[in-house]
């Protein structure tokens, strides 16, 4: 969907990424990453147009976490404030939409997750349809690994390959100081590591993480005003596969395609991808949907494969994009975000800073 | 016949706008075959819960029957149980008050039909209470009274359960009963009834 107003992404910040952050709750979990987005603009919640949330109940074990989390906002005098059951991503669309239309010209998104009270394969399971799928408690690597298993028989990938996709993830995160996986053992060590769900081994999954992250978005001048150079959403679209696994061909993401196609991603280079591939034979499968080429540095944060909040670390691909641009290491850049199984969903938004 | 319902229960609404519908098979379905009205699908998820920092401070102070609310750290009320943050100015709540385990009914009302194991014999009243000195009222029962001798802006005070019962948990407050001191006035109720 191309734009009608210029909107921003002006601020980004997010929690030190870890396995478990048993000690503090969702709310204080997330309260210093909100301050800190707010507070790198100098502004406080009344600035705020319009806020919105992504998180799910099925992490917390808890029903409407999200209203406790609010908490971390300053919802008082009362706000315009949303929540989406999704990626922090989906939240940012909708803020994005609600600034479109005219109805705020700021917004404060966020996305959080506490992955470990529960057991995350087994939760994730609970995305399928409750007749066919559901019942057969599928867990969310052991899916990975069919999908895996059908982009080898293509011959679109081999397991050297996916090895190589996590070792530059892993390595590249050595530069991230909020990453979970820092570095990486070499590839022949990787490749001589057991199977996990066959052909998946433990370096081409995820890790579980409890994290969380937020976003300022400012229209017009006003993004001028709060960051010294503005990542600019040029183009943002969402698509979604069918929910049924068995009707779709599981080594491309149609969907992908066209949000990328949508949002133009080929109307110019592509300095910087940040792709939420959460198993490595996935980032291959999105490269190739969104159509980047060797010229484009890929994940350089570390990607999922370095942190994977749940229902954050697709918003955490549109920070690290942000980030690169208003640093003046990218010029034009590509955030890429994912929910439910396999790439079922897929978001994608073009950012461009101005010209220096 | 069909087999026991076995699977649920359900609670035992009075009959009319609450009761549970039968289920209904559309014309379409039933035209073609038995049509399928149920199936069987267990499930569970175990959650290893973690409250989180301020509302742990809470939970082991109920142990030693002490109340603890905390502070908002910029216009000074006091929430309990305390959630780790302000939600009215969005900052941490860190300095902890301990509160006394009495306080004026805030709203009430008399429940007829009871929820749940713990659910004290109908009717009963349930309650809001407004701890002296917090921001905010808690959840209760109120017992030990006449239910039309309930009356908002009564004074309360705290059963607590017997010391070697005492757990982390807010059950530790039984329930609550009256307090024979002078009502408190509505108007020096507002905002919480």
């Amino acid at each position: 969907m191309a734009p009608q107003r210029d909107v921003a992404i002006v601020a980004f910040a997010q929690t030190d990424h870890r396995r478990a952050v048993p000690e503090r709750n969702e709310v204080e979990l997330i309260q210093p990453v909100i301050r800190q987005a707010l507070d790198q603009v100098g502004a406080t919640i009344a600035d705020i147009g319009f806020t919105c949330s992504g998180s799910s109940d099925y992490l917390a074990g808890q029903a409407f976490s999200f209203v406790m989390t609010l908490d971390a906002v300053g919802a008082f005098p009362p706000i315009q404030e949303s929540h989406v059951e999704m990626d922090g991503a989906w939240a940012l669309y909708e803020a994005w939409l609600k600034i479109q239309a005219g109805h705020a010209d700021t917004a404060l998104v966020y996305g959080y997750s506490k992955a470990s009270p529960g057991d995350l394969p087994r939760v994730l399971s609970r995305q399928l349809d409750p007749y066919y799928y559901g019942p057969l408690w599928p867990d969310s690597v052991a899916l990975a690994g069919l999908q895996a298993r059908a982009m080898i028989d293509a011959g679109l990938i081999d397991e050297a390959e996916m090895a190589a996709i996590a070792h530059r993830s892993r390595e590249a995160a050595r530069g991230n100081p909020h990453a979970q996986l820092r570095g990486s053992d070499p590839l022949d060590e990787l490749l001589a590591a057991p199977y996990l769900s066959d052909p998946l081994r433990r370096h081409d999954c995820p890790p579980i993480t409890d994290g969380g992250a937020a976003v300022v978005l400012a229209a017009g001048d006003r993004a001028r005003e709060w960051s010294k150079r503005p990542a600019w959403i040029r183009g943002i679209d969402h698509r979604i596969d069918s929910h049924n696994l068995g009707a779709r061909d599981l080594t491309v993401s149609p969907s992908a395609s066209l949000a990328a196609a949508k949002a133009g991603v080929s109307e110019g280079k592509v300095d910087v991808a940040e792709l939420h591939a959460p198993f490595t034979h996935q980032e291959k499968i999105l490269a190739t949907a969104l159509g980047l080429g060797d010229s484009t540095v890929l994940n350089p944060s570390g990607g999922a494969l370095a942190a994977n909040p749940m229902m954050a670390a697709g918003l955490i691909r549109l920070g690290e994009v942000f980030r690169r641009i208003e640093d003046g290491e990218a010029d034009r850049g590509v955030a890429h975000a994912t929910s439910g199984h396999l790439l079922q969903q897929n978001f994608v938004a073009v950012l461009e800073g101005d010209p220096r | 016949m069909p087999p026991a319902d076995n699977d649920r229960q359900v609670t035992p609404f009075p009959a009319g706008l609450w009761e549970q519908p039968q289920p209904v098979v559309p014309a379409a379905v039933a035209e073609v075959a038995e049509p399928v009205q149920r199936i069987r699908v267990p499930a569970s998820m175990l959650y290893r819960y973690t409250p989180g920092a301020a509302p742990s401070r809470f939970l082991r102070g109920l142990r030693d029957k002490r109340i603890l609310g905390e502070k908002d750290p910029v216009n000074g009320d006091v929430y309990v149980p305390p959630r780790g943050m302000s939600p009215v100015v969005g900052l941490p709540t860190t300095e902890q008050v301990e509160l006394p385990d009495r306080g004026t009914l805030a709203a009430f009302c008399i429940v007829h039909i009871g929820f749940g194991v713990n659910a004290p014999p109908t009717p009963f009243v349930s309650a809001l209470v407004l701890i002296d000195g917090a921001a905010v009222s808690v959840y209760g029962t109120l017992l030990d009274i006449p239910i039309e001798e309930v009356r908002i802006g009564m004074r309360v005070q705290a059963v607590w359960a017997p010391d070697e019962e005492l757990t982390t948990s807010f059950e530790n407050i039984r329930y609550w009963k009256p307090l024979d001191e002078p009502d408190v006035a509505p108007e020096l109720l507002k905002g919480h009834m």
